[in-house]
């Protein structure tokens, strides 16, 4: 099942200004993987994401894309691993000012030659695929945070992207359209082979499709666990990431007075 | 007073037993609202006399609480485990024991609680002059890359969606026409009636016109246009870039690999560019208007004669240098509302002051650039 090592990333460090958030990060994302990134609120996931997306450089290490090191590789080359990506920010982040269908084609008019008709008929399709099919004339502001949340997605893989990244994708969402989206990733992994990071709480998310992870902790601000969910379920001894996979039933009181 | 004493006194009474127990006896209305004892006389009773070993609680004749009587025993909680006494909560109401076995459930993370540091006056200062190189340095670093951005438009490389360019020359154009017209016919009537006045003394009633006309056309009508824009225009822009901000829609841009500047300051930029120096125009001839109704109206002056002095106090230098500080004016607005939108952070009250600040920063260099203007004006001798 492992593929190739898609991510690496090599000690480390991040942080706002002098306060360190985590340290020492080491661990590889493989091609194909359903990569999970979990930890307590406030454990730096998202800020993990921001500098793997390119939004924030590291306070020290490295982010290696296929051997080329993401933050120390010119503007060009970093432009060219950035178009490998799809993002699905956890709010959506669709340009207000445009429609859906406008928001779903503006990266296909940016990044490809293809005629006005084309990009309409892509359009269709990847709405179809988030179930939103008949809703490319509405604003953002015309529908509910899950739909904004599906038509994020839709953008997200307008360019087929390798490399799909999701902040708290079922942030929002009802246990249904959870479990739609949780079978869309599986899909899009399954047929397009697109490598998947994924930042959740989701406990039920990361048993059912996820492959690989690492559990950052908050205290030791460090990550202490990696691997299959399933398999750290059943196998590590750390109390943290068993109280967090078991939602605090094992892994130590949950009363600390 | 005194009753108010006596009813808090009411409520709390020690029992200490031979062993070293303290009970703890709670009386009556243990609700928020209703005077309460405080916890510093369980630490009185505790720190003296003999040592006392366990604390436990008489709830008998307790008859309602809410959170006034777990903050109390919170306090008392704290106490104990401080000097190692033991808390028996058994003699609590179940549902406080609960609420109090809750609040000590996950402990205080370490290095959550802000420390409040008095910073001295030198490092305020230090720090305050940091920020304003910092601050410094980020406005010529987006005047540079706007600068870039504008020559790849000139060579026809920027990339940015048409229509927004033609929304955004209608939001800043046609949609400012309204206010606009009000403040420049009663600018033009201010300044009207402020000659008026003054020339009246001399029998020089017909040069109001002279006054008007030079004033409006050379650099209040820019000058008012500006600063309408500022308010209106500017602070749009912060609003609208700062939202995008918040919603992670200008990250979305980024990430997509398309500059922010290019698709969304670069067009806010063309459309005052373009509509202020037209706005200008229209705030001139409605000053103009306004002048003429003082003039005709109040000074028994006759239309033509009015206008035919106009004409002659006119000529097309003063007509460019109006044009040219509404263009500057256009480009700072612009350049104002977009890098302090740019520049939000990431709450509300942010997107707020971002706008407060596009305002204050675009009138600032709306009058310094007046101020530059005028003197290179005056050494050219124009």
């Amino acid at each position: 099942m492992a593929g190739k090592p898609e991510i690496t990333v090599k000690n480390l460090d991040m942080g706002y200004g002098s306060f360190v958030l985590m340290r020492d990060l080491n661990f590889t994302v493989n091609r194909g993987d359903i990569f999970i990134i979990m930890g307590g609120s406030g454990c730096g996931k998202s800020t993990l994401l921001k500098i793997l997306i390119g939004l924030k450089e590291p306070s020290r290490g490295q982010v290696l894309y296929g051997g080329a090191s993401f933050w120390e590789t010119d503007p060009d080359e970093r432009e060219r691993i950035m178009k490998r990506f799809g993002i699905l920010y956890q709010q959506g982040a669709l340009w207000s000012s445009m429609t859906l269908a406008e928001n779903i084609a503006l990266p296909l008019e940016h990044y490809t030659d293809l005629s006005p008709s084309q990009i309409r008929e892509i359009v269709s399709l990847k709405l179809s695929l988030v179930g939103l099919a008949g809703f490319e004339d509405f604003y953002p502001s015309e529908i509910s945070g899950g739909m904004r949340k599906r038509a994020g997605l839709a953008r997200a893989m307008a360019l087929d992207p390798d490399i799909l990244f999701f902040d708290e994708p079922s942030a929002g969402l009802d246990p249904i359209s959870s479990r739609l989206l949780d079978d869309l990733i599986l899909e899009l992994r399954n047929s397009l082979g697109s490598t998947i990071v994924i930042v959740t709480h989701e406990l039920a998310s990361i048993f059912a499709i996820a492959n690989n992870s690492i559990y950052l902790d908050v205290e030791s601000r460090t990550m202490t666990a990696s691997g299959d969910p399933k398999k750290l379920l059943a196998e590590s001894k750390d109390p943290t990431v068993r109280k967090f996979l078991t939602r605090g039933a094992e892994g130590g009181e949950m009363e600390t007075s | 007073m005194t009753n108010e004493k006596v009813s808090i006194e009411n409520k709390l009474s020690f029992f200490q037993s031979p062993e070293g127990t303290l009970i703890i006896q709670l009386r009556g209305d243990w609700k928020i609202g209703n005077p309460l004892p405080s916890a510093d006389e369980i630490e009185k009773k505790l720190t003296a006399g003999a040592r006392v070993e366990r604390v436990g609680f008489d709830t008998r004749e307790l008859k309602a609480w809410d959170s006034g009587l777990l903050t109390f025993l919170i306090k008392v909680k704290e106490f104990c485990s401080q000097n190692k006494i033991q808390l028996e909560a058994e003699g609590l109401p179940e549902g406080a024991r609960g609420l109090l076995k809750l609040a000590s459930a996950v402990a205080e993370r370490k290095g959550a609680r802000k420390e409040i540091k008095r910073e001295p006056f030198l490092s305020l200062v230090g720090a305050m002059a940091i920020e304003f190189y910092r601050s410094t340095i980020e406005m010529i670093s987006f005047i540079g890359e706007a600068t870039i951005t504008f020559t790849k438009f000139l060579v026809g490389k920027a990339t940015f969606r048409r229509t927004d360019l033609f929304l955004l020359l209608q939001e800043c154009g046609a949609q400012a026409l309204p206010v606009v017209s009000l403040i420049s016919i009663l600018l033009g009537l201010i300044l009207g009636f402020v000659g008026a006045i003054q020339l009246k003394m001399f029998g020089a009633q017909l040069f109001v016109a002279d006054v008007v006309a030079i004033g409006m056309v050379r650099v209040m009508g820019a000058i008012m246009t500006g600063i309408i824009m500022a308010g209106r225009t500017g602070a749009a822009f912060a609003a609208q870039l700062g939202t995008m901000e918040v919603n992670e829609e200008i990250d979305a841009l980024k990430t997509l690999g398309i500059s922010p500047m290019e698709f969304l300051v670069l067009p806010r930029m063309i459309a005052l560019v373009i509509m202020m120096p037209l706005l200008c125009v229209y705030s001139d001839l409605l000053g103009i208007l306004g002048g003429l109704i003082v003039g005709v109206g109040m000074l028994d002056l006759g239309l033509i004669e009015y206008l035919n002095r106009t004409r002659e106090a006119l000529n097309l230098t003063t007509f460019g240098i109006g044009l040219f500080h509404s263009a500057v004016f256009g480009v700072l607005v612009a350049l104002s509302g977009c890098l302090r939108g740019m520049q939000c952070e990431r709450s509300a009250s942010a997107v707020g002051y971002a706008a407060t600040s596009a305002v204050v920063t675009s009138i600032v260099s709306i009058i310094v650039a007046t101020a530059v203007i005028t003197f290179v004006c005056q050494v050219l001798g124009i």
